[in-house]
């Protein structure tokens, strides 16, 4: 056991700090700055994925033989660290990691060949389209369906997805759909790759209780998919599908996010007042964000050990699922010291449906929109697996005779 | 004792829920959140035909009820609908501080209030005060027969709706200390006034109001110089019966809304109310439920009594509902799952009115630190 960076280490750090001081546009920063970069637009995630794809540092996760940096649990802990540090956007986790493991792992040749530089390159925007308005915690239950055509060539899919972050700037979708109803639900899905500009699929916005324009429904009537867009094996879906949930998982505890966000708390709470003197000195508000920080602490390094491990091979699999509990857990409660350091300026909000309501609320301490991004920020325990689904398979695994 | 509504006050209770189920529906609500003004005067006067505003004055204010259950009985119907009309501001704290202080001249306008023709706003905390009372800059400068008035007033609800605003600013002593506060009544196209209006989120609209030298004749003032504060802490603790009243018909909304769709949401085959995971966690939003009634009782029940006795069951109940207030909202968007996330979805508004009623007359922190400063006084 050490728990002191190595000199090989702090090399790395320096060396991600001078790229993060050097690169990273101001703009963006600024926009990251106490909201998670919720308002980042297509553009400006994009501009950052080339600035990193320069680097070589797009993909850390990914393998060098498919053009990743291969980084160490180590190395990916100090990138996050200092990018949470330097308000640095994060990437879309679509298609760098979430598909591309997928498609390492079972996709054919080609389409590893084909799709995997459009990814690097920005030619391809991806979302997820897993879940449907009556399968979401039972994902397995999907209904959407996908027929072979008589001639063999394309797939036919009807159905509809649901909650599909960021679809509106997606040119491809990845989905589980339905191509055999008569076996046990979970043998029946397949994963398929869908273009978005294909006749027949409708994207609808959904508003989330922020006002924010997130999620979407996507629509499809008799929508044609060529059959080299099926990834690995008809009807064998599922597992890949589950795969990709164990990559999506890892992400989800949030270290960085939860440091930046308690640095926030803290600079809020020395400069607001309560009853004469700072927020940060008055008892019940420290205790908290005492609290809050001693359980970060402790699952900062949880979070090492179990990416650590994984990077030696074996797959995050229950720790993972504690992981994402959890670092919700932590991530919200941060978000809701926000919210209260605010005080009443917590109230005042920029609602797109309103004409003129955009210009310069008040904002004293500088806290950005802390109540909607409380909100907002209520998905954390929902999407990805909720954190019930996550306790089941804990217990289930845990306890399993 | 006895736990039950007088008559009169059920009546209240049965004719306002029965207006506000019919007529304030999610997509009348809906229409009311994305219009310019943030309300709806319709919906207003029809309110103020029913009773409603004269429920909130005594009757030697003119109107019939006052007292602590009238306030928590109106509002906890509001809050059961997730209405965003101001009337905690123009009648219970506005409205209230005149009917309390004004002089035979100043009080006519209760009638006005009453009758529903007259919006009010009281100005009172400022950017650094937080939710501390006594923590007034703003200044009023005897100034030959007139009054100066400077300062900055932060998120007043209500204030560019409002005919007159009721704005608090100091004639002597320093910030914090309770001595030296007076009330003005300022009518809203006075010189010197401006107001920045926003929309809140959780509904409704407020704005910072600046006092650049607003000059008033000394009958503006409101009761004796320098001598508001015990009116002021008094009125905020009727608004608080009212804050809390409404958090809590909000939360009975969440909690019936989240009960039903734990009954009929099906997942793996099953409604998802049947996993003991949801179900016992329901089962504490009951028990907590209960708990939060009790407070609002018991906040209400003390309203007319003694200070202390007032000040230490309103901070008991503020802490009370802003923790049981919290633990509802979050939960019900939680078990909802991905719908109760929808700007759409009646949970998602209900939600945003039982957090950010926190936000209102000091959190669940102010009113702990503040309870515990009032036991050991
Ligand atoms: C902001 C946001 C973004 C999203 N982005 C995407 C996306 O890009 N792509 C995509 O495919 N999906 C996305 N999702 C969907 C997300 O994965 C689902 O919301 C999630 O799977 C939960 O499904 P549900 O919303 O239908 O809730 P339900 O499954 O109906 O769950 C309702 C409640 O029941 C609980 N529950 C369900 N089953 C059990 C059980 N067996 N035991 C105990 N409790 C249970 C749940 O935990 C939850 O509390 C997103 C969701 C949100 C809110
Ligand atoms: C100090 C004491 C005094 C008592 N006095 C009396 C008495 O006067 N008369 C009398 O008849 N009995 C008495 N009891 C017995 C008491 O009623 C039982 O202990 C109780 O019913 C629990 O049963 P058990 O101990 O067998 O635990 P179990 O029933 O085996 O329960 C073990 C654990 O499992 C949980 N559990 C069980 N079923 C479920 C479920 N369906 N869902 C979720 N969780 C579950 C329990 O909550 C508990 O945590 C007493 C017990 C104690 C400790």
């Amino acid at each position: 056991m050490d728990l002191s960076y190595s000199a090989e280490e702090i090399a790395f750090r320096d060396e991600v700090r001078t790229f993060l001081a050097e690169k990273l546009p101001k703009d963006l920063s600024d926009k990251v700055s106490g909201s998670d970069g919720d308002d980042l637009t297509k553009d400006d995630m994009e501009r950052w994925h080339a600035i990193l794809n320069e680097q070589g540092w797009l993909v850390p996760n990914w393998p060098k033989k498919f053009g990743g940096a291969e980084w160490n649990a180590v190395q990916r802990h100090i990138f996050e660290e200092e990018a949470a540090a330097a308000n640095s956007p994060r990437t879309v986790p679509f298609g760098f990691s979430m598909l591309a493991p997928v498609l390492q792992k079972f996709g054919s040749q080609e389409q590893n060949d084909y799709w995997l530089p459009r990814m690097l390159n920005g030619d391809d925007w991806w979302c997820q389209g897993y879940s449907e308005p009556g399968a979401g915690s039972d994902l397995a239950s999907l209904k959407t369906t996908a027929v072979k055509n008589e001639a063999g060539t394309h797939y036919v899919v009807n159905g509809q997805k649901t909650w599909t972050t960021l679809g509106q700037h997606a040119n491809m979708i990845f989905c589980l759909v339905r191509t055999d109803k008569d076996v046990k639900q979970q043998e029946g899905i397949s994963f398929l790759l869908i273009d978005m500009d294909t006749p027949g699929i409708e994207v609808r916005p959904i508003i989330l209780l922020d006002g924010t324009p997130e999620v979407n429904e996507v629509w499809f009537t008799d929508v044609e998919v060529p059959v080299e867009n099926l990834v690995g094996k008809e009807n064998e879906g599922w597992t890949y599908a589950k795969y990709l949930l164990t990559h999506e998982r890892t992400n989800i505890a949030g270290v960085g996010f939860s440091q930046a966000g308690l640095n926030t708390v803290k600079r809020l709470a020395k400069s607001e007042m309560s009853n004469g003197k700072p927020l940060i000195f008055s008892p019940q508000f420290a205790a908290r964000v005492a609290q809050v920080e001693i359980d970060l602490k402790a699952m900062s390094t949880t979070n090492l050990r179990i990416i650590s491990k994984a990077a030696a091979g074996s797959a995050p699999g229950v720790e993972a699922s504690m992981l994402k509990v959890k670092g919700t857990i932590i991530r919200q409660e941060i978000n809701d010291l926000a919210r209260r350091a605010a005080g009443v300026y917590a109230m005042p909000f920029a609602s797109e449906a309103i004409e003129g309501s955009n210009a310069g609320l008040p904002d004293p301490l500088g806290a950005g929109p802390v109540a909607a991004k409380y909100f907002n920020n209520r998905k954390l325990s929902i999407f990805g697996g909720s954190n019930e689904i996550q306790r089941e398979i804990i217990a289930k695994t845990t306890m399993r005779g | 004792m006895n736990f039950d509504l007088t008559e009169e006050r059920q009546m209240l209770q049965d004719t306002l829920r029965r207006f506000l189920r019919e007529r304030y529906d999610t997509a009348t609500r809906n229409k009311i959140l994305a219009s310019d003004t943030g309300m709806s005067s319709e919906i207003w006067e029809q309110l103020a035909e029913l009773g409603v505003i004269g429920a909130l004055f005594t009757e030697e204010q003119g109107g019939f009820g006052g007292k602590g259950f009238d306030i928590s009985v109106v509002f906890e119907e509001l809050g059961r609908a997730g209405v965003v009309e101001p009337f905690l501001d123009t009648a219970v704290l506005g409205g209230g501080l005149v009917a309390d202080l004004g002089d035979e001249s100043q009080v006519a306008l209760v009638e006005e209030i009453i009758a529903g023709t007259c919006q009010m706003a009281f100005a009172h905390g400022e950017p650094t005060s937080r939710y501390d009372l006594n923590r007034v800059q703003t200044s009023a400068k005897v100034d030959g027969d007139d009054i100066l008035l400077n300062g900055h007033k932060a998120v007043v609800v209500n204030a560019e709706a409002a005919d007159h605003i009721v704005v608090s600013a100091r004639e002597s002593g320093a910030p914090g200390e309770d001595a030296g506060i007076s009330l003005f009544l300022v009518p809203a196209d006075t010189k010197g006034l401006t107001v920045q209006g926003y929309a809140l989120l959780a509904g409704g609209r407020a704005a910072e109001v600046m006092l650049d030298d607003v000059r008033l004749p000394a009958s503006a003032r409101l009761g004796k110089a320098g001598a508001a504060f015990t009116a002021i802490e008094a009125r905020v603790a009727a608004a608080s019966v009212a804050q809390c009243a409404e958090t809590l018909g909000a939360m009975d909304t969440a909690t019936h809304l989240t009960k039903d769709y734990l009954l009929t949401r099906k997942q793996f085959g099953r409604p998802i109310g049947t996993f003991q995971a949801l179900a016992h966690r329901m089962s504490d939003l009951l028990i907590e439920m209960e708990q939060a009634r009790s407070a609002v009782i018991n906040a209400a029940g003390h309203l007319e009594a003694d200070r202390k006795t007032r000040e230490s069951n309103i901070s008991a109940t503020k802490n009370l509902m802003g923790r049981a207030g919290r633990l509802v909202a979050e939960d019900s968007i939680q078990m909802h799952g991905g719908i109760a996330m929808t700007q759409e979805y009646e949970l998602a508004h209900i939600a945003k009115r039982i957090v950010m009623g926190d936000h209102r007359f000091g959190d669940t922190d102010y009113h702990l630190e503040r309870f515990i400063a009032l036991s050991v006084a």
